[in-house]
């Protein structure tokens, strides 16, 4: 082989397809991504801010470790943030990109605020919950229906379908919290005085029911997509549709009852923000989660307990940049740089989990 | 009745100026292959630093003058939104990384970064202000703005009103008439093809990505310091334009000349809470005007599915969108 | 010396893939003003061996000469710029694009000028006499406009050696033979030629030259005016080579499926199975011999439930004891739901008969995964399966959890013929079986088959490799064009019969 003319022209760089990385690689390289993104964090807080980047560590993990009742906000949060990527895991997986989370919680929100205020007096508690409770899960369950309906049926691109739906959830909730609101300038907390419709205080707090549904929510959702026969459908559908159509799956069917569920455990999130941690609907209620648990759900390869850890990690870093606001008299949005450094990092990771570099010299044999 | 729609035209152009910048950076983006959610995140990056590169320099110089301070917010608002840019082309080019999850993870970082750094700027008030670069951004046309009813319309904007016509027009000059234009829309086609021809994959991807990004960031700029006069506050409202952007990208079908019209009916559609009842002579109770807010995304979302019921060819997105390409899986 | 009259000269080249010798020590050439045919069976490595001209792949050993010098095509940029250009099967071009836009696309530099393009292409398009609308967008185009297009493409270029991969396996006889006076032309011009192609009657109408690839390996070349069909078959195909395959004789033959009429329509609206009428018996291995694209695939598909039939189709199903059932307009549920035993063993292994992301227990239940009213996903059973499976096959799997797409290519296919084995078929359709597998790993294969036969399952092998399919099968239905162009007998029968039916349609088969 004519080496002197081949050797010119090789790549300082080739990248190769890993095959079979170990599980303690697979952790190994995401804790540098994670360690190399807090460094570059540091970086930027002492540059910034001069503060020592070590004592604004310590101070972010007051956040969530100074007290129980720190802890237990944390949890509140997490709670939140896991029920929609459980929400959206379904969908990821059977690459449905349902960008619509925003919106499926926010119309089950309002459901759930609706029937709270305009049932509150009417209904016993346990029926009442179980009004909000399927009002709320049947309109997050129609705004994932609708984009999957189209796109089972056209092809209709579905990540912008989702997206655009978004806003008009938002702007229905903007619509009917200012019929609710009448005269007043907010809409501020719903059934003050009778607390309908809230949930009641379970060990100190009222979210613990919320903890309890998303616990219940991680179990069955990781059995649902491992142990169920729809969840097999799923995994066949996102890997290949040729297999499931050779495997006589019907491919439609199963991308709209996978929308369904996903709309539905949305609305049920929405539900769950109203009754059980804000007391109220607003159209910031569902806050960016429904982004951000994209992210959560795709870096936990839809495993709902990979997800509670990544959640954690998240919200960890979001309240302790709260407390790193207050502390140094910052402000809040510094949890969405670092959140953003630490993404980033473990997106870029994930490529050296996938392949390999190799560099110009090492010897070539065939791939 | 006369007036009010006068009054309309002049808040919608404006309004679609912003967005029209959005979505001609996402056009160019995506035009690669590259569908890039950031666009919120991007926008805001070009808008904060724009602002804060002008507020920096009227209170440093002695004399601030209105071109520099032009100069300054552009160059500062291109340079950080196409940084932003290759943030995303990195991650997703080289890195292989997804590209929804990338850039939805750019649009948290762009807004992290816009508001963290703005509060030092507000530092306890809760606006802050550029008035020189506002000025400079929003002066109108001299003469031509004073003839009557047309002068206003038409010419009572900043430069940037027109620059953005004028981009639009390039634009699509660029995509259909040059030979860098034709390999990057092959580039978002069918990039094996491309890859074949010899043209460099990689590096149209980075680029369209980065000068994207880049028109993006004026966007967001025009919207501080020339729609909102100049006045830097912590506010969510860029997130929501930068989605409006992207939904302007699907509405136009991909053809920056229809970003002109496209952004300036967004624009009316936007503002229509406002002057609707005025034009018709009705009172509407404002929980309509939230309602009507929802206009532009229904819209979108009609033509969204118009399209896809009618497979016409010219009106789909890149065949290659959202997706990598890798020379080895050829 | 002699050499230096090659346009482009292959030297020593070895191309491998994995385990699989894609190329061989193969040195051949083609002079300016020749047109050199390159002919060989499927998977004999022509494609591979004009991609490493083309610059799509690189060889692993030897060199490649354009004139007299030693080059370096690293990309399909290099090979044009040494004036070599290839027409690929797949067409490399941009669809919502014009035929003029894609020939200006990878113009490299220079002022872009459409105007300019279009003229100089119409006058390439006058000059060899192509007919094609300069305007015309591609989606808009017939398979042979694109074609033509291509060829515009490569011609505009300035490529003076041409390489053309199969260029009339998509056109009817008409499009055909322009298409021959058009490089007739271009030899006449001066330029070199290579063409691709499986058709002896076109080689010999065609080229000067032919060049003979077998298994990747050069067997020689050969004058066109001193061949004929015959010289050719045989040295395409090459001696009979004895496999030992066991064949035993088909006992008690009854018949399992009874196929009338089933002609498949692809997507663009061309027929690529054609009024495909024969029975399958049970006991019998049936061949299915043809050029790849003939029409295989949608055969086993559409009796599988997964291709649309024109109208007229009847695929019908005899099970023992039972009233024979239509299999034409059920889906592959409906099918199984029927009861129906119909086992397939997909070409595309990892993109339709597995799943790559999953692990042997899970890939084993993809067909019975709904068996049973529990929405619990029953694991046990494929467990076991997978475990027999790996046992009784010798699968080489870490464990039964490890995605398929991370084992070699005989143990996908031997869990892919294991769980298609283990439903008990009663119809058994296999889609190249071997295509890619060592030699053990094949007669693993060989063996299953006859083990079904033996035990009265109707096998139907589509093959490529006419050895192959001369000792295992006991009949062989040949397609060509997309119909049955004779059903002969595997005992009886010769190599040169089938791969001259392969490749021409026989007279009676035509009336």
């Amino acid at each position: 082989m004519s080496q002197s003319t081949t050797a010119v022209r090789e790549p300082l760089l080739r990248i190769a397809k890993r095959e079979g990385t170990t599980l303690p690689q697979k952790i190994l390289v995401r804790a540098v991504a994670i360690l190399l993104a807090l460094v570059v964090d540091a970086l930027f807080i002492f540059f910034v801010t001069g503060l020592n980047p070590l004592a604004v560590y310590g101070v972010m993990w007051g956040g969530t470790f100074a007290n129980m009742t720190r802890f237990s906000w944390m949890l509140r949060d997490l709670s939140i943030l896991l029920c929609v990527g459980i929400a959206l895991a379904p969908a990821f997986k059977m690459r449905f990109w349902n960008c619509g989370g925003e919106g499926q919680i926010l119309i089950g929100g309002l459901i759930a605020a609706l029937v709270m205020v305009y049932q509150g007096n009417n209904l016993p508690a346990p029926a009442l919950f179980a009004a909000m409770a399927i009002g709320s899960m049947a309109a997050g369950a129609l705004w994932g229906f609708v984009p999957a309906w189209f796109k089972s049926r056209w092809g209709t691109n579905e990540t912008l379908f989702t997206l655009m739906m978004n806003y008009v959830a938002t702007s229905i909730v903007a619509c009917m919290t200012n019929i609710m609101r009448g005269q007043a300038s907010s809409l501020g907390t719903l059934n003050k005085a009778t607390k309908a419709g809230w949930f009641p205080v379970i060990m100190g707090q009222r979210y613990t029911i919320n903890i309890i549904v998303v616990i219940v929510l991680t179990f069955a959702m990781y059995a649902y997509l491992k142990f169920s026969k729809q969840g097999y459908e799923i995994s066949v559908v996102g890997e290949s549709e040729n297999t499931a159509r050779y495997a006589g799956i019907n491919v439609r069917r199963v991308t709209v009852r996978t929308m369904l569920i996903s709309g539905a455990i949305c609305g049920l999130c929405g539900f769950l923000i109203v009754a059980g941690k804000d007391q109220t609907i607003a159209t910031t209620s569902a806050g960016g989660r429904g982004f951000t648990a994209i992210i959560v759900a795709w870096l936990a390869k839809f495993n709902t307990f990979y997800m509670a850890l990544i959640s954690f990690l998240l919200v960890f870093l979001e309240r302790g940049a709260s407390e790193i606001a207050s502390a140094y008299s910052l402000n809040e949005y510094a949890a969405d740089i670092i959140t953003g450094v630490i993404l980033f990092f473990i997106l870029g990771s994930e490529f050296f989990i996938n392949y390999r570099l190799i560099l110009r010299g090492a010897h070539k044999e065939g791939k | 009745m006369h007036s009010s729609l006068i009054a309309w035209i002049m808040r919608a152009i404006p309004f679609g100026t912003i967005i029209m910048y959005g979505a001609l950076g996402e056009t160019v983006t995506e035009k690669s292959g590259n569908l890039n959610l950031g666009v919120p995140g991007i926008m805001y990056l070009g808008g904060f630093a724009g602002f804060a590169s002008a507020w920096a320099y009227e209170n440093t110089a002695a004399n601030p003058n209105g071109l520099v301070s032009i100069l300054i917010a552009m160059i500062c608002a291109i340079a950080a939104s196409m940084l932003g840019g290759l943030i995303y082309a990195f991650l997703t080019i080289s890195l292989r990384a997804n590209q929804n999850v990338t850039g939805l993870a750019l649009t948290t970082f762009g807004m992290g970064v816009a508001n963290f750094f703005g509060v030092f700027i507000l530092n306890g008030a809760s606006y802050s202000a550029a008035p020189v670069a506002n000025k400079a951004f929003a002066a109108k046309i001299p003469v031509l703005s004073g003839l009557g009813a047309v002068g206003q319309v038409v010419f009572s904007y900043g430069f940037l009103v027109y620059a953005a016509i004028v981009l639009a027009i390039a634009m699509h000059w660029f995509l259909t008439r040059t030979r860098a234009g034709l390999n990057l829309r092959a580039v978002g086609e069918n990039p094996a093809t491309a890859d074949a021809a010899g043209i460099n994959v990689t590096l149209y991807k980075y680029l369209s990505t980065c000068i994207g990004a880049g028109i993006c960031g004026i966007g967001g700029l025009y919207y501080v310091l020339d729609y909102n006069q100049g006045i830097w506050a912590t506010t969510g409202q860029i997130e929501a334009l930068g989605w409006l952007a992207v939904a302007l990208v699907i509405f136009t079908t991909w053809k920056p000349l229809n970003a002109i019209w496209g952004a300036y009916l967004f624009g009316m559609l936007y503002w229509l809470y406002q002057f609707l009842p005025t034009l018709l002579g009705v009172t509407l109770a404002s929980y309509m005007t939230d309602l009507v807010q929802m206009l532009p995304y229904v819209v979108t979302v009609l033509v969204l599915i118009a399209v896809s019921m009618r497979k016409k060819k010219e009106d789909q997105p890149p065949a290659h969108l959202g997706l990598a390409y890798f020379r080895e899986e050829r | 010396m002699a050499q230096t009259e090659y346009a482009v000269r292959l030297q020593h080249v070895t191309k491998t893939f994995g385990p699989v010798v894609a190329n061989k020590d193969v040195s051949l050439g083609v002079r300016r003003g020749e047109i050199l045919a390159l002919l060989g069976e499927n998977g004999s490595g022509k494609t591979t061996l004009m991609n490493m001209i083309a610059g799509i792949y690189y060889p692993d050993e030897g060199e490649i000469y354009v004139g007299d010098k030693v080059v370096t095509i690293r990309s399909p940029r290099d090979a044009l710029d040494l004036g070599i250009g290839m027409i690929h099967q797949h067409f490399k071009l941009v669809d919502v694009f014009t035929a003029a836009e894609n020939i200006a696309l990878s113009m490299g530099s220079g002022k872009y000028d459409l105007k300019k393009v279009q003229d100089k292409a119409r006058a390439i398009c006058e000059k060899y006499q192509f007919a094609l609308d300069l305007n015309q967008k591609v989606y808009e185009m017939s398979v042979s406009q694109k074609q033509t297009l291509e060829i515009v493409k490569v011609l505009y270029r300035g490529a003076d050696i041409l390489i053309l991969d199969e260029p009339t396996a998509v056109l009817t006889p008409q499009e055909t033979e322009r298409l021959f006076t058009v490089i007739r032309n271009m030899k006449a011009d001066g330029k070199a030629v290579i063409i691709i192609t499986h058709k002896l009657h076109e080689v010999l109408s065609i080229s000067d030259r032919v060049a003979i690839l077998r298994k990747g390996e050069y067997v020689g070349d050969i004058t066109t005016k001193d061949a004929d069909e015959s010289t050719l078959t045989a040295m395409m195909v090459g001696e009979k080579v004895e496999l030992n395959i066991d064949r035993p004789e088909p006992v008690n033959p009854v018949k399992r499926l009874d196929i009338q009429h089933l002609t498949v329509r692809s997507p663009e609206g061309i027929t690529v199975l054609d009024d495909a009428s024969f029975d399958v018996y049970g006991g019998e291995i049936l061949g299915i011999a043809g050029i790849s694209g003939n029409g295989q695939k949608e055969l086993l598909e559409a009796i599988a439930g997964l291709q649309p039939t024109q109208r007229g189709a009847s695929v019908e199903y005899y099970a023992p004891d039972a009233a024979p059932v239509q299999l034409i307009g059920k889906s592959p549920k409906a099918i199984r739901e029927a009861g129906i035993h119909l086992s397939f063993v997909p070409e595309d292994r990892l993109g339709m008969g597995l799943v790559g992301s999953m692990g042997m227990t899970d890939n084993m239940m993809l067909k019975s995964y709904g068996k049973g009213h529990s929405p619990i996903v029953d694991r046990k059973a494929p467990h076991d399966l997978a475990e027999t499976i790996k046992k009784e096959l010798n699968v080489v799997t870490p464990d039964l959890n490890t995605p398929v797409s991370r084992l070699s290519g005989g143990n996908v296919q031997k869990v892919l013929v294991g769980r298609e084995l283990a439903a008990d078929p009663i119809v058994l359709m296999t889609a190249y079986a071997v295509r890619g597998l060592d030699i053990n790993t094949s007669y693993t294969i060989y063996h299953l088959l006859n083990e079904q036969k033996k035990k009265g399952v109707a096998v139907i092998y589509v093959g490529e490799d006419l050895d192959v399919l001369l000792e295992l099968c006991d009949r062989i239905v040949v397609l060509c064009g997309g119909k049955v162009n004779g059903i002969l007998d595997g005992r009886k029968t010769t190599k040169e019969e089938v791969g001259n039916r392969m490749t021409n349609l026989v007279k009676e088969a035509k009336a």
